[in-house]
Formats: structure tokens, C-alpha cells, sequence
């Protein structure tokens, strides 16, 4: 049973109560009523049916569950569907634009064969295209500096090689970036 | 003109779905109304089921059924033994649920089906399995030795299967040796671990009688085939449909896991769809494991270095059970004396069973095993003889001249004597030994060495049987409206580019481009003729099936085309997806309207089909409109089976440094020369090297199975089981060389596990070469690890 | 693998909070999730009551103020690393921050979860213990703060009440001139370390080492500050030498047995190692912030 006692000011519910919840998904508006323990990644495709972000290991390690919480690259199936109310929540689906034209990490994966079987795919997606926007300097950083962006996302396939040139070429296509880093933040 | 495909850096067809997240992996198809199921497994290794109670588990609500072995009636059989062999003296298989008894760890006692995922697993939780253990033993060298527990009580010893195969005159050989090198190695278990974990989805459809599966296999042919036997249906009421498939590296082509057979048992049972997806967890219990070999080779040669003898005894550790048979230890025994002569071989391997996850092939199928036992035996021989480790492979290589070389009595997995076509071993050695500088290196390394820095050098020569038979077929047709240009083939694509790299066979010869070239695979109900993705076949078989087929079909289309603008079929070209008659580009026909014009019609139901009129008819005949022995439309079937495999060889090697106060390493370079023959797409082919060596990487200092006594997986997920991110690979510089295979049209010989092979023996020589100045025993086993190499070098008397 | 069922609650202030945990008998507190989702997902936790800390306002404060740098429980990680306030106060705390887990995990992981969580591998806990932080618990009987000494007990284990909360984490801003450094080794990118450490060193006028400063963390069953090796430190010149000593010292607190896959011996190995590359590390930066 669903409590709400104004002396404790929490709301509770039971395993097997509702939680309705309120989330912006890729622009639009969704409200629907979760378990509790639904998962954002179980969410996200099959509830909502947006099937790109995929489920790689459900303990936070291989990053093909990655889309942005409020901006920021997050792993989904850490991440109950619940603790989304309020927030907004951008998948991969969400970075081509409204007429079909690829974002540019996405142009740059393609150009650089950086992916197989496509199953990481969208994880790495969202993770370098939140890379891109926060950072100015990859299209000439090294291949070091690169990988240890990207570690934090296993692919199978590539042996990463290419996905590195992605990212750099996805700088490129991004051009200058707005976004203005103080040194203290890039540390 | 076109400009040729073949051998072109094309873009993939399939990245746009991909990248946009509309890949159509099996989780992701819509399956309206699906159940779910979940697995109760084994959490002992070995052991008697004394109680088995489902009552808990039913009674949770949103819960439909609990099968035991018990409720699945004809299903409740020993899965069959894929490649029967006749030196498998005691084969076992597994039921896909168990009976009395439990084999390993993970094994599947019950499947639950319900609502969804998370009810289910709850219930699974309920299911009380009560076990009396049986005493184990998981180390496979010790379950070989008089005494070990029993793991099947009828298998004396422990052994499956035994194979002796003799080449030539080995024990002459040996007699007669100036020296004899003598080493053991071990290669320890490993999974393939793809991002996408196994997945089943059924749907029966009641008025059909039809049974469609979407699963994430290799092989969706010859699992119809397994189904439609185990249902009873005829194959054509049976249709396997693998979508996307997230990674298969070999474990997917086995077939019928536990879900391949209830997942659809459940679907008719429930008249409702059934989906499985498999969590990672389950995947390291559950989905097949590969690797475990140990190998006592010895090789007799001159006192110059000339192996003239081999021996090699091995065993193989093949799980609880031996469903795939002796593929991986069979490949290994073939491949065991790599790219050199040695004209006198003596092999001889015993599967033996251990109480844990069964082993079926992973990338590479034994040829890790086998490179690493043959290439740290060629380091040590090398070493003992005082023989640069470049030069001694240099004296033995197998020359040009001497294809194609042949191996008597060592039988390969096509069933025929080992018989290398074609290569240039020295060569490739050569662009290797430039690459890597050896003279600046050795100064390197002197100046590393002074510093107290541990810097070294490691190589390995590989060769790849591949593009294994029995054949694969080819089907194109040119589609009339759009022109687009529909081809299939029977086995499927787990990432490899094969909607690109058939699509570029068939645009050289249709003259358009490939991304108008749709290739459809992995769905028996679209194409059924063929076997399966395995043994880096695909581009070879179905790649030769299809170039065969588009040749078939270009022939069809000039003759059409002839016909159609009324000039002779010498006279004309194909390109940009047009014919028209050389020297008058202007008149043209686009093959849109050639496919029309060659299906007779009545009804002009749209311009296309109108203006296909303008022209003269595409068959020119004063008979009836479809000629007697002539066939509507565009459209080809032919067929590639190979005579035998085509031997692909490569040579990486590597700069390897050692950090003396973590004893981590760093590869400061990684070269890869390699030969497979032509190449249809080298982007392709480099992604393909490059993720084997990735996957070889991972399996030489950082993936290891660990097993305790007990047979339970200390490290069943990503957590513990160190899959390498992209900090932990290098980079990796590619090499071509492209000796033709001369056995199928287009000279192509397989990739697809070259990358793995020879990394193992890569990273052990690297290391042993840096840590010279310690004068330590060589490396014998892989997986390395700092703590193993810590102990290694303070074992050795070193600080 | 799916989470098993439960209580969800979500207060929206922090005696709401208390309250609920204080009459629950197993709940747990849902910060950033990193490490707990996991442990669920695994099953390996069944809470019966999550309560979820993100509703309660003012819980999500990093302040600098008086020579501490005050992290509240909802802080996240990424935050704390890329504050320009906290860095100047105490560049540890960011080059550590570096090393925990990956960027995305950082994006919502807390730091106060990963000090609750207290897993001696992790490199949170070491820091706190290396900088002689504390933290503030608050339960029904009020709030306390606990120092580091007092706070890491065992594996998983701190001196937290039942029914306490963690509300907040205190870090010392370091002194000026005072040098720092975090590192470790880990066998891939962002794995909980083999051995860490997290080391300040203070040097005196006369040039000598005024206070040395060291925890490590994935040697033992909570993080240890190597005292043995701060005592040796104290007094003495910051030559390779006298590092080397420390390292070796410092050997002794590792308790972590041989497991399956690393031996003690090999750890002690990695742990002297890695001192060493602390402390001379946290010399080159002396007198960097005066």
C-alpha cells in the first residue's frame, strides 16, 4: 500500500505498488507508473519501446546501457526507472536530428568502422557524444588521452582502434564547441 | 565505368540501423503479449537432486509455468552430439533439464515462465533444489589421472575421446635427432564473453502450425534442423530467424542450448510468444567455454635449428559433457605444427571430462592452443641451440614452391589430409622483421636494460585453416520496381559486415553500387540452403557461392539488356546500376527496368511497369512470352563448396615492457602481418584483426576462468572477469600481404579468428625476451597476470 | 539479473528520512546507487526498504569554508571532482576522485555512498583516513561526527547506527606548501586498485619532512593509514632513500591474504611500489599552494 503520512513527510510504497512518475524522454514528456524496482534500462525499451539502449551486464561495467540523466552520461541499469521522475533522460535514439541527419559521432563512427555488431554501440554513442561537448582539445589529443576517455565501455569487436579515430574524427565533424573550460576543471 | 568494390574501403550497409539505435537484436523485437522465462540452474558441480520442489515457485502470482524435465515430455532426451566422431568412445550430452543429476555448475534443473523477467527470477529463487554432492574434481589434468572422481560413472577415467594421428615417420625422426626440446604449456579456460548474451524468443502460430524462433545463433539452419527434428514438424513449418546478433566469437554456434528447445516448448505449451534473454551472470554458467588445453611437445631437430620431428601429447578439457565433439582438439592437433615443414608428426589428444560448463569452439578453436604449444616450443628450441628466434622459423618455413604441402594422416575438420595451399611465410616474416626494426630495437632494449627497465620482444607465427565445406549457396534477385538487387545466403553475420562485403562481390559484377545491394541472411523462411557462421568461412563460401551466383545473374542481365536496346550482349557494359551499349552511353536501360521487362506482365500498375514497354521485350522469341527453359525475372541460385580448407598464415609481433614495482605491462607495439588471400574490404578485415587480437590479448594477461575446487566460478561477471577496456589494448599496426588461395574464384581465404591465434605466445615471448637479464625459466602458461609474473620472477632468485 | 522486491520510500526531508530507517529493520540508503544497484541486481542484497535520498533537499552541498571542505550525501562525485573550490582548498580529493570507477559511474555516484559503502579497496575511504577527515551521522538521537579513525570498521562495515544516516563528509583543506598525490595500481582502468594510496607531505623550513600523511586502500579489511611509515617520515629528509624505507615499512599493513588470483606477497610488492611513487610525487608539488 502507497503511504503518505505528513508527519513523516516520505512517501512509501510497497513492492508491488506503482510509483507514477513523471520523466522527460527525449523531449517529450512521459508519465507512466513504474514497480519500484524496474530498472531505468527496462524502462527505456520496453516500456517506452526505445529499444537502442541495450543491456550488456546489469552491474555497471560495460557501459552499453549508457544515456544521459540531466545532460550527463549515465548507466542506465544502475539506475531505478523511479529515481527518474523529474529528471530528463536522452538516449541514443535522441542524437540523430528531427529530419534523419546524423550527429556527428555518429557520422564518425560510421566513417571510421568503428563498430561490428553494433550491440556497445549506443553506450559508446552517448558517452562520446557527452565527450565532444564537454571537451575542445580531441581532435588533437593523443590516442592515450583518448582511450582513457573511453575505458569505462567494453567493446567485444573492434579492438577499439577505430573507435578511437571516431572520436577524433567526431571532433572534428563537431567543429569549435561553445562550451568554455576553465583549467581548473580540466585539471 | 563503376569503380571495382572488390578490394574498396566501403562504408557498412548495416551502420546506419546501428548507430542510430534500430538495431534488431532479439530483445529488441517487438513480441507482443511475450512470457518470460528464467532458468533455475545447478550451484553445485556435481551432484544427486534429492528434492526438487516447484510448489513455492507457481504459487507467486504472474507466474504461468515451472517446467522440470519432467513436463517436457519428447524433449526430455540427451541433446544431440553435433559432429560424431569415431575416436569418441564415450560421448555424453546433456538433457536441457536435468534429471537426477547435476554435471556443473550452472547446468539448468528448471524454466520458469511468467509476466515478466523480475517474477520470474523471483520465483526461480522459490524453486528448493536439494543436492547431494558428489566428490569433484575440476582440474582437467588431475580428473585424467587413476582414482580422479567420476564424472560421468560409466566414463572410466574421464575420457570422452582419444585420437592418435601419425605423419610421415616421427619415431625415425626422433632416433635420429641431433636435439631433442621438450616443454609443457598450458592454456587455461576462457568464455567469449559478446556484449550480447544469449536470447531465445518463440512464437507458435496456431493456424499454420508454424513455429518461428528468433535466437541469437550462428548456425539458424542447422538449429531448424535440430527443432523441426525434436517437434516433429517438417522443416518447413519451422523457421530460425537470427536478427542482429550482439558477438558470437564461436560459442553460438552450438546448438540446442537449454532455451533453444524450451523456450519454443514453452510458446506452444502457453499458446502465447516466449522470450528468453540471458543475463551475464548466467552467461559465464551457461553459454559454452573454451581453451583448456595442456600440451608435452617436443620437437627433434638438427643441430641447425631443422625440426625434422614433432611430438605432441595433449589433453583437452571438454566440460561435463561433449556436445560439439572433438572440433577445438581435433584443429588443434591439425594445426600443430604451424607453418613449418617438420615432415614427421606424431599427435595424439584425449578429451577429458571435467564437472563444469561444457567447452565447444571460441574464436580461434584450438589453433591458440595449438600456436602457443608449437611457438614456445620453437623460443625454447631457438634458445637451447643458440639460433635467433627469427632465423630458426626462417629455416623451416614451408616455401612457395612446396604448395600445395600436404600432411598425410593428420585430418583436418573437412575431413581430408592437411594440405596447405599457397603462402609466402617469408615474406611476411621479412615485413615483420622491418617493421619492428631489429637492430634499433636491440639498442632499445640495451639502454632499457641498463636502466633497470625490463623491455623485450615477442613473435609468433600463425597458420589458419579456414573457409571449411560443406558449401554455402547464393540466391540473387534483381527486384523489379526498385531495381535494388536482393541477395541471400544461409549462414548469418554476428557483427563481420556481411551486408557489405557480399553486397560488393555482387555490385562488380551487376555494375551498381553496393549500397543499392540488400543482402538478407539468417532467416531459414528467406534462404535455407547452407550451415552455418563459424571457422572464418563466411566471406570465403558464401562469398565464392555468391560471387558464382552474381556471375550467373550478370549474364542474365546483359542478355536482357541486349535484347531490350537490340544490340549484341559483347556490346554491353554495367555500371551505375545501368546497361547500355558501350560507345553510346545515352542509350541505356536501368536494371529496374531489365528486372520488369523480364517478368511478363498484363498489368502496367505503375510507370515502371509501362515504360518497361518502350523496349523491345527482353526475350526476344516468337514462341510464347516466357520462353520454354527460361524463368521470370532476374534471378540466380549457385552454389560454392570448397575442395578442401585455404590456409591463411600471418606473424605479429610485439614490444612488450615489464614494470618492475607492479610487474603490469605495456605493449609499446604491436605489429600484425598477415595474409588472407584478397581482400574484399581491408577496413573490414583490419576491424577483424584487430578485435582478435584484442580477444587474444584479453586471453594472455587478464581474462581467466576461476574455478575453485568446489567447480563454483569465482568470477562469474564483468567485475572479476577482466574483459579489457580500451586502455588495456594497444595500438595495433596491420600489415597486408595477399597471397591468392587458388581453390575459389575470387582467391579470398578467411579472417575472422586470425587476430586471436598467435597473441598469447606473442605477449610470453615478449615477456621472457625483456626479463633475460633475470634468467628465468620461459613463461608455460597463459593466462599471465602481474601477481603470476611476481611470482614468477621472485621464484626465479630475482629481486 | 533483476533486483528482488521492495519497500520504496521517498521522503522529502531528512527527519522524514531517519524516521523511516529508524523503523525499518533492514533498509538501505539509495544515494547514487553505483555501488548498491549492483549488489541488488546480483541479489546479493535484498533490502526490504530502500529509502531514496534524493527528494530531500540540502543534502547535495560541497562547501568551503573555515579550512574544510564540507561534502554533503548527495553530492556526486563529478561535482566534488570538478569544483574549483575544492581543488583549491585540497587537490587530493580531485586526483583521487580520478581514480574512482569511470567518469560515467562518477556522474552519479556520491562520495558520502562510497564512504558508507566502505569497501577497503575503494579509494574514497583511503582518503578520508589519509587526510584525517570525519563524517556526520545523523539519527533519531541527533547528530555526531565521527572521525575516519573511528569510522571504517570492516569490510562493508562502519560505526554507523542502524538508524543513522550519513549526511555529510569533512575533508581538511591541506596546508600551503603542503604536497599531495593519490595512486595506485589497478589491472584495468578503473578497477578498485591492487594497492592505493593517498599521501600528503608537509615540509618543514629547514626542508625536512614536517608531517607525512599516508592511507592505503585494498590491503586490508577497512583503509589502514600506514602510521609505521608516517612516524618514519617525520624528521626525516625527502631523499629516494628514505621513500624506499617507507615503502618497504609499509608492506606490514597489508592482512589481505592470498586469493585466487593475487598473492600477499605480490601485493606487499605493489604496496611499497606505490608508496613510493606517492611520496615522491606529493615532494614535487610542495610548494605549489603556498
Amino acid at each position: 500500500m502507497t503511504e503518505t503520512t505528513a508527519a513523516t513527510e516520505a512517501t512509501e510504497y510497497g513492492p508491488d505498488d506503482l510509483v507514477e512518475i513523471e520523466v522527460e524522454v527525449n523531449g517529450t514528456v512521459v508519465r507512466e507508473k513504474v514497480p519500484p524496482r524496474l530498472l531505468l534500462s527496462d524502462f527505456l525499451r520496453h516500456r517506452l519501446r526505445l529499444t537502442g539502449t541495450h543491456v550488456g551486464c546489469e552491474h555497471g561495467v560495460c557501459g552499453a546501457c549508457t544515456v544521459h540523466i540531466d545532460g550527463e552520461p549515465a548507466r542506465s541499469c544502475l539506475t531505478f526507472a523511479a529515481q527518474a521522475h523529474g529528471h530528463r533522460v536522452e538516449t541514443v535514439e535522441s542524437l540523430a536530428a528531427e529530419d534523419g541527419t546524423l550527429h556527428p559521432v555518429q557520422r564518425a563512427f560510421k566513417e571510421c568502422h568503428a563498430l561490428q555488431c553494433g550491440f556497445c554501440t549506443p553506450g559508446f554513442l552517448m558517452s562520446v557524444a557527452a565527450l565532444i561537448r564537454d571537451r575542445d582539445d580531441l581532435r588533437t589529443a593523443s590516442d592515450e588521452e583518448i582511450r582513457e576517455q573511453i575505458a569505462g565501455n567494453i567493446c567485444r569487436c573492434t579492438g577499439y582502434l577505430n573507435i578511437v579515430a571516431a572520436v577524433r574524427r567526431a571532433a572534428e565533424l563537431a567543429g569549435e564547441t561553445t562550451h568554455e573550460t576553465t583549467p581548473d576543471e580540466r585539471g | 565505368m563503376s569503380t571495382r568494390q572488390f578490394g574498396a574501403r566501403v562504408q557498412r550497409n548495416e551502420d546506419d540501423r546501428l548507430i542510430r539505435g534500430k538495431g534488431r537484436f532479439v530483445d529488441d523485437l517487438p513480441l507482443p503479449g511475450a512470457a518470460h522465462g528464467a532458468f533455475v540452474r545447478s550451484t553445485v558441480a556435481r551432484a544427486r537432486i534429492t528434492h526438487l520442489d516447484v510448489s513455492a515457485a507457481l504459487a507467486v502470482p504472474g507466474v504461468l509455468r515451472v517446467y522440470t524435465h519432467a513436463d517436457i515430455g519428447p524433449l526430455d532426451q540427451p541433446m544431440p552430439l553435433l559432429i560424431p566422431h569415431p575416436c569418441i568412445t564415450h560421448p555424453r550430452t546433456q538433457y536441457p533439464l536435468a534429471r537426477d543429476e547435476v554435471f556443473y555448475v550452472g547446468q539448468a534443473i528448471a524454466f520458469v515462465v511468467a509476466e515478466d523477467r523480475y517474477i520470474a527470477e523471483d520465483a526461480a529463487a522459490l524453486v528448493e533444489v536439494g543436492y547431494e554432492p558428489l566428490p569433484v574434481e575440476v582440474d582437467y589434468e588431475k580428473a585424467a589421472e587413476p582414482g580422479a572422481p567420476l564424472v560421468h560413472a560409466d566414463v572410466p577415467g574421464n575420457i570422452a575421446a582419444r585420437l592418435a594421428q601419425r605423419s610421415g615417420d616421427p619415431d625415425a625422426a626422433f632416433a635420429a635427432a641431433e636435439h631433442i626440446t621438450k616443454i609443457k604449456v598450458r592454456v587455461e579456460r576462457s568464455t567469449a564473453a559478446p556484449m550480447e548474451c544469449l536470447a531465445t524468443a518463440a512464437r507458435w502460430d496456431e493456424v499454420s502450425g508454424e513455429l518461428t524462433v528468433w535466437d541469437g545463433t550462428q548456425a539458424p539452419i542447422g538449429l531448424r534442423g535440430a527443432l523441426a527434428s525434436l517437434f516433429d514438424l517438417d522443416e518447413h513449418k519451422v523457421r530460425v530467424i537470427a536478427p542482429d546478433v550482439g558477438g558470437g566469437f564461436g560459442p553460438k554456434v552450438h546448438f540446442p542450448y537449454a532455451n533453444e528447445v524450451l523456450v519454443p516448448w514453452a510458446a506452444r505449451d502457453l499458446c502465447r510468444p516466449v522470450k528468453w534473454i540471458e543475463d551475464r551472470a548466467e552467461n559465464f554458467v551457461h553459454m559454452t567455454h573454451e581453451r583448456g588445453q595442456t600440451h608435452e611437445i617436443e620437437l627433434a631437430a638438427t643441430k641447425d635449428g631443422i625440426v625434422l620431428g614433432l611430438r605432441d601429447r595433449f589433453l583437452h578439457d571438454t566440460g561435463a559433457f561433449i556436445p560439439y565433439g572433438i572440433a577445438v582438439a581435433q584443429v588443434a592437433a591439425c594445426q600443430i605444427a604451424g607453418p613449418y615443414r617438420i615432415p614427421n608428426i606424431d599427435v595424439e589428444f584425449a578429451c577429458v571430462y571435467t564437472p563444469t560448463v561444457p567447452v565447444t569452439p571460441y574464436r580461434g578453436c584450438g589453433r591458440p592452443q595449438a600456436n602457443f604449444a608449437l611457438e614456445r616450443a620453437m623460443d625454447r628450441l631457438a634458445d637451447e641451440l643458440g639460433i635467433d628466434r627469427f632465423e630458426i622459423r626462417r629455416r623451416n618455413f614451408i616455401r612457395p614452391d612446396e604448395f600445395p604441402y600436404t600432411r598425410p594422416n593428420l585430418i583436418f575438420a573437412d575431413g581430408l589430409p592437411v594440405t596447405y595451399d599457397s603462402g609466402e611465410y617469408e615474406r611476411a616474416l621479412d615485413t615483420l622483421i622491418e617493421a619492428l626494426d631489429l637492430p634499433a630495437f636491440a639498442k632499445q632494449q640495451e639502454e632499457a636494460w641498463k636502466q633497470g627497465r625490463y623491455l623485450g620482444l615477442g613473435l609468433s607465427f600463425y597458420v589458419e585453416g579456414t573457409g571449411l565445406g560443406p558449401y554455402e549457396g547464393g540466391h540473387i534477385r534483381i527486384h523489379p520496381i526498385t531495381g535494388k538487387v536482393y541477395v541471400n545466403t544461409g549462414l548469418t553475420t554476428q557483427g563481420q559486415g556481411h551486408e557489405t562485403v557480399f553486397a560488393q562481390i555482387v555490385a562488380d559484377q551487376l555494375g551498381c553500387s553496393p549500397e543499392n545491394v540488400i543482402v538478407v541472411e539468417g532467416d531459414t523462411g528467406a534462404y535455407d540452403w547452407g550451415v552455418a557462421t563459424f571457422a572464418s568461412r563466411a566471406a570465403v563460401v558464401s562469398g565464392s557461392a555468391i560471387h558464382n551466383t552474381a556471375v550467373k545473374v550478370r549474364r542474365q542481365v546483359i542478355e536482357a539488356a541486349a535484347n531490350m536496346l537490340e544490340a549484341n550482349p559483347d556490346d554491353i557494359e554495367l555500371a551505375d546500376g545501368r546497361a547500355y551499349v558501350v560507345g553510346s552511353p545515352a542509350h541505356s536501360v536501368t536494371l529496374a527496368e531489365i528486372a520488369t521487362a523480364s517478368n511478363p506482365l498484363r498489368y502496367a500498375f505503375n510507370k515502371a511497369a509501362q515504360s518497361a514497354t518502350q523496349f523491345a521485350p527482353a526475350a526476344r522469341s516468337d514462341g510464347p512470352p516466357l520462353a520454354p527453359g527460361s524463368h521470370p525475372g532476374i534471378e540466380a541460385v549457385d552454389y560454392y563448396s570448397p575442395p578442401h580448407a585455404t590456409w591463411a598464415y600471418g606473424v605479429h609481433g610485439a614490444i612488450v615492457e615489464v614494470d618492475p614495482t607492479t610487474f603490469g605491462i605495456t605493449v609499446h607495439r604491436y605489429v600484425c602481418v598477415h595474409d588472407c588471400g584478397n581482400m574484399i574490404n581491408p577496413t573490414i578485415v583490419e576491424g577483424q584483426v584487430a578485435g582478435g587480437v584484442a580477444q587474444g590479448m584479453g586471453g594472455a594477461f587478464y581474462e581467466k576462468l576461476d574455478y575453485d575446487e568446489d567447480g563454483s566460478l569465482r568470477n562469474a561477471g564483468f567485475m572479476d572477469f577482466l574483459i579489457p577496456y580500451a586502455t588495456e589494448i594497444p595500438d595495433i599496426e596491420i600489415l597486408h600481404q595477399e597471397t591468392p588461395s587458388p581453390l575459389n574464384p575470387l582467391g579470398i581465404k578467411g579472417v575472422g579468428e586470425a587476430g586471436t591465434i598467435p597473441v598469447a605466445q606473442v605477449i610470453a615471448s615478449a615477456i621472457d625476451d625483456a626479463l633475460r637479464p633475470l634468467n628465468l625459466p620461459p613463461l608455460w602458461s597463459v593466462p599471465l597476470s602481474p601477481s603470476l609474473l611476481y611470482a614468477h620472477v621472485t621464484a626465479g632468485g630475482a629481486r | 539479473m533483476k533486483p528482488s522486491g521492495f519497500r520504496y520510500a521517498v521522503p522529502t526531508s531528512l527527519a522524514a528520512a531517519i524516521a523511516v530507517r529508524a523503523e525499518a529493520e533492514d533498509s538501505v540508503i539509495l544515494a547514487g546507487g553505483q555501488s548498491l544497484i549492483p549488489t541488488m541486481n546480483f541479489r546479493l542484497a535484498n533490502p526490504q526498504v530502500v529509502i531514496d535520498l534524493s527528494r530531500v533537499p540540502g543534502l547535495d552541498g560541497i562547501e568551503v569554508s573555515g579550512g574544510t571542505v564540507r561534502v554533503g550525501a548527495m553530492a556526486r562525485q563529478r561535482a566534488v571532482e570538478r569544483d574549483p573550490r575544492v581543488h583549491a582548498a585540497n587537490p587530493l580529493i580531485r586526483e583521487t576522485l580520478r581514480h574512482v570507477a569511470h567518469p560515467v559511474i562518477r556522474n552519479r555516484g556520491t562520495v558520502c555512498g562510497s564512504l558508507a559503502h566502505a569497501d577497503p579497496a575503494a579509494e574514497l575511504p583511503a582518503l578520508l583516513a589519509a587526510t584525517r577527515g570525519s563524517v556526520t551521522a545523523q539519527g533519531p538521537g541527533g547528530r555526531r561526527v565521527i572521525p575516519a579513525a573511528e569510522f571504517f570498521e570492516f569490510i562493508f562495515t562502519t560505526s554507523l547506527e542502524p538508524e543513522e544516516i550519513l549526511v555529510a563528509a569533512e575533508f581538511p583543506a591541506l596546508e600551503p606548501g603542503e604536497g599531495w598525490a593519490f595512486a595506485e595500481f589497478a589491472r584495468r582502468h578503473g578497477d578498485f586498485a591492487v594497492a592505493g594510496v593517498a599521501a600528503t607531505l608537509l615540509l618543514g623550513d629547514d626542508g625536512r619532512i614536517r608531517r607525512a600523511r599516508l592511507a592505503a586502500c585494498g590491503v586490508s579489511h577497512v583503509p589502514v593509514v600506514l602510521t609505521e611509515c608516517e612516524e618514519l617520515l617525520a624528521g626525516q629528509a625527502p631523499t629516494p632513500d628514505v621513500f624506499a624505507e617507507a615503502g618497504r615499512l609499509a608492506q606490514g599493513a597489508v592482512t589481505v591474504a592470498d586469493d585466487s588470483t593475487t598473492t600477499a606477497a605480490y601485493r606487499r610488492h605493489v604496496l611499497a611500489g606505490v608508496v613510493e611513487k606517492t611520496l615522491r610525487t606529493a615532494l614535487s608539488r610542495t610548494g605549489e599552494r603556498r
